[in-house]
């Protein structure tokens, strides 16, 4: 039982993370391997938020939000808009680059040591018992009821939103899309401002679940595969690739070896790669687009 | 063609032997003896810090070549590349740690292990391209970086493994000054083999790969023979790197081979300038010598007691800073730098080189 629980969760994590790339990337073809950092990035400005609002809940985590919102835009506008129609590799390249950079940067501001923003919060982590003797703390339950509320707004957003269907026209053909009147850039920046955001949602509640250090930016770049394992353009693949990237991590883990934890997403990747490069439920053609 | 010009200006080749000719002109055969002197002397000058710096340069130099052969030229990304170092590194520690082998088996059976592996990494190259393609080599990378620190927990090594240097004809291989001649001498056997290649069938089919690959197979070159060839041997050069990297270090452990070490031989070939040779070299030493400037310059700003802690950070973030200003100001790199200052000069007072065969 508790296996099941803690493959629900880890798969919640990586769904949550792993929306922050299928969202840029369906839009704009650029692969965010900063987003490990951005997510981290979030924890952190939660926890400058706790202390300067000293324990008002709400507004903590609304200034957190906010500002984590402002990071995407203003990365988008000063970095990423430069790169706009030029190699996908050098965005791709530009995104390693920002991501080493905000690394050092958040060593600089915050320290590199291990924090816990659940106590600056003053907040406890209770277990809960569920089904049959299986626990699970309090914050993943809300990681996991957080994952579920996001994609449901998230698919709501891209089918119905207006915005979001300019996003989906964006990602479909930019040319055609912005002849219709669609201002692209505005599009890309909503793209890289909402990844942003989720992102830093994941990385509040993992930091606030289990303290906030630099190993963050790995659990990032393991959510990297669920999202290509489920096909990078799909929004429904990133949940799928999450579960099946989860449950072969968690099951490998408890059965065969607990090293193996940094290496089975990659393996799966691997294997994915091997059999259907463009992912369980992406396009096909993206491939030799890329 | 002139043997006086300090170098062409336009392009005066008349026929095969000048098109192969790697030194052109008199001024630079003079300049490359200079260099050549420069460097056998260096080391009977150099403290043994900046000895060590320029070992770590060759050492780079050769890893930023061989990535430079199979993206700048073949067009193939990797992000893979500390898997391999970590391969060659790994092949030297257990073949020593098991069977006490000597240098001149380890280091073939680096080469060896590192060609495998370049057909394992190349594989994924035949249906992917570009995106998909890096990201498999990075989770290669992660792969044998696993199955080394495997290793390193399961044989009671996990802190690493030590190894002892080379012996060549009894003695064995400590002085600084004669590591700085091994790598010296890697470094350049590197250059000369990357530049063979390149001039040669191999190198102008890689070349044709990168430009249009559909075009390149109508014109019955094999791409996928092609593509694996570059990839095998860019990874055995590069697991010989990370050989003597071992034999360098003494040292050998899983830690040493982060993905930021495969990022910082991107940025090598990125700063340096993408399909240059040079670039490559330029890059290696920027990108070795890059943390050390830093260091200097921040411990020579007033208080620098206060940054001391600091120094990997504002190492880290500048790092990054700097490859993104080369990414959007400067993607020709260094080597794009050093063409414009240089056409400047020779062109005087004209402003444009003339296209390939017009000078007739």
């Amino acid at each position: 039982m508790q296996l099941i629980v803690n493959i629900f969760v880890l798969a919640a994590i990586y769904a949550l993370i792993s929306c922050g790339y299928v969202l840029i990337y369906r839009v704009s073809r650029v692969l965010n391997l900063a987003h490990g950092e951005l997510m981290m990035l979030g924890a952190y400005l939660l926890m400058t938020t706790a202390s300067l609002f000293s324990g008002n809940l709400l507004s903590a985590f609304a200034a957190a939000l906010l500002l984590s919102l402002m990071v995407g835009v203003l990365v988008y506008v000063f970095l990423m808009r430069k790169l706009t129609g030029e190699m996908v590799l050098a965005a791709v390249l530009t995104t390693i680059a920002l991501g080493i950079l905000l690394r050092g940067l958040m060593v600089l501001i915050w320290s590199a040591q291990q924090q816990y923003p659940a106590q600056a919060l003053r907040l406890s982590n209770p277990g809960i018992e569920l089904f049959g003797g299986a626990r699970i703390s309090t914050f993943a339950a809300i990681l996991v009821v957080t994952t579920a509320a996001i994609y449901a707004a998230l698919f709501l957003f891209l089918r119905f939103g207006r915005w979001g269907m300019r996003m989906r026209a964006a990602g479909q053909n930019p040319l055609l899309a912005a002849q219709r009147g669609i201002n692209l850039h505005a599009v890309y920046a909503l793209a890289w401002s909402l990844s942003t955001l989720t992102g830093a949602i994941a990385g509040m509640l993992i930091a606030l679940d289990s303290g906030l250090s630099s190993t963050m930016v790995i659990i990032g770049l393991k959510a990297f595969p669920a999202a290509l394992v489920g096909g990078l353009d799909s929004l429904v693949g990133a949940l799928a690739g999450s579960l099946i990237v989860a449950g072969a991590e968690v099951l490998l883990i408890h059965y065969v070896d607990p090293l193996l934890s940094d290496v089975v997403p990659f393996l799966v990747l691997i294997a994915m790669l091997v059999v259907r490069p463009w992912g369980l439920f992406g396009t096909r053609e993206e491939l030799d687009r890329v | 063609m002139s043997k006086r010009m300090p170098r062409a200006s336009g392009y005066f080749r008349t026929d095969y032997r000048q098109d192969f000719a790697l030194v052109q002109t008199t001024l630079q055969r003079l300049s490359l003896a200079v260099l050549i002197l420069l460097l056998i002397g260096y080391p009977f000058f150099a403290s043994p810090f900046h000895l060590d710096l320029a070992c770590q340069v060759f050492l780079a130099a050769v890893g930023s070549l061989s990535l430079m052969l199979l993206t700048g030229y073949a067009g193939q990304i990797s992000l893979g590349h500390a898997g391999l170092l970590a391969a060659g590194a790994f092949t030297v520690g257990i073949l020593f740690k098991e069977v006490a082998a000597p240098f001149w088996v380890t280091l073939p059976a680096a080469a060896l292990v590192g060609g495998i592996l370049g057909v394992v990494f190349g594989l994924p190259s035949l249906r992917l391209r570009g995106l998909y393609l890096a990201v498999s080599t990075l989770a290669l990378h992660f792969v044998v970086v696993y199955l080394g620190a495997e290793y390193e927990t399961k044989r009671g090594f996990s802190t690493g493994i030590l190894v002892d240097p080379p012996q060549i004809g009894g003695h064995s291989l400590t002085d600084g000054r004669a590591w700085y001649f091994v790598l010296l001498f890697a470094a350049g056997a590197t250059l000369l083999l990357c530049l063979n290649l390149l001039r040669s069938r191999t190198g102008r089919a890689w070349g044709a790969i990168r430009s249009h690959e559909r075009v390149a197979e109508a014109l019955g070159i094999s791409i996928a023979g092609y593509k694996l060839l570059a990839f095998v041997i860019s990874s055995a050069i590069t697991a010989v790197a990370g050989a003597l990297f071992a034999y360098y270090r003494g040292f050998v452990s899983v830690e040493a081979f982060s993905l930021f070490l495969s990022i910082s031989y991107v940025a090598m070939i990125i700063v340096g300038g993408m399909g240059s040779l040079l670039g490559a070299l330029l890059g290696a030493v920027f990108v070795t010598l890059f943390p050390y400037v830093i260091e200097a310059a921040l411990l020579a700003l007033p208080g620098s007691r206060r940054y001391a802690g600091e120094v990997f950070a504002v190492n880290y973030a500048s790092f990054g800073l700097i490859m993104i200003l080369f990414l959007i100001f400067e993607p020709l790199g260094l080597v794009g730098i050093w063409n414009r200052v240089q056409n400047y000069f020779l062109l005087w007072p004209f402003k444009h080189r003339p296209l390939a065969g017009s000078g007739k």
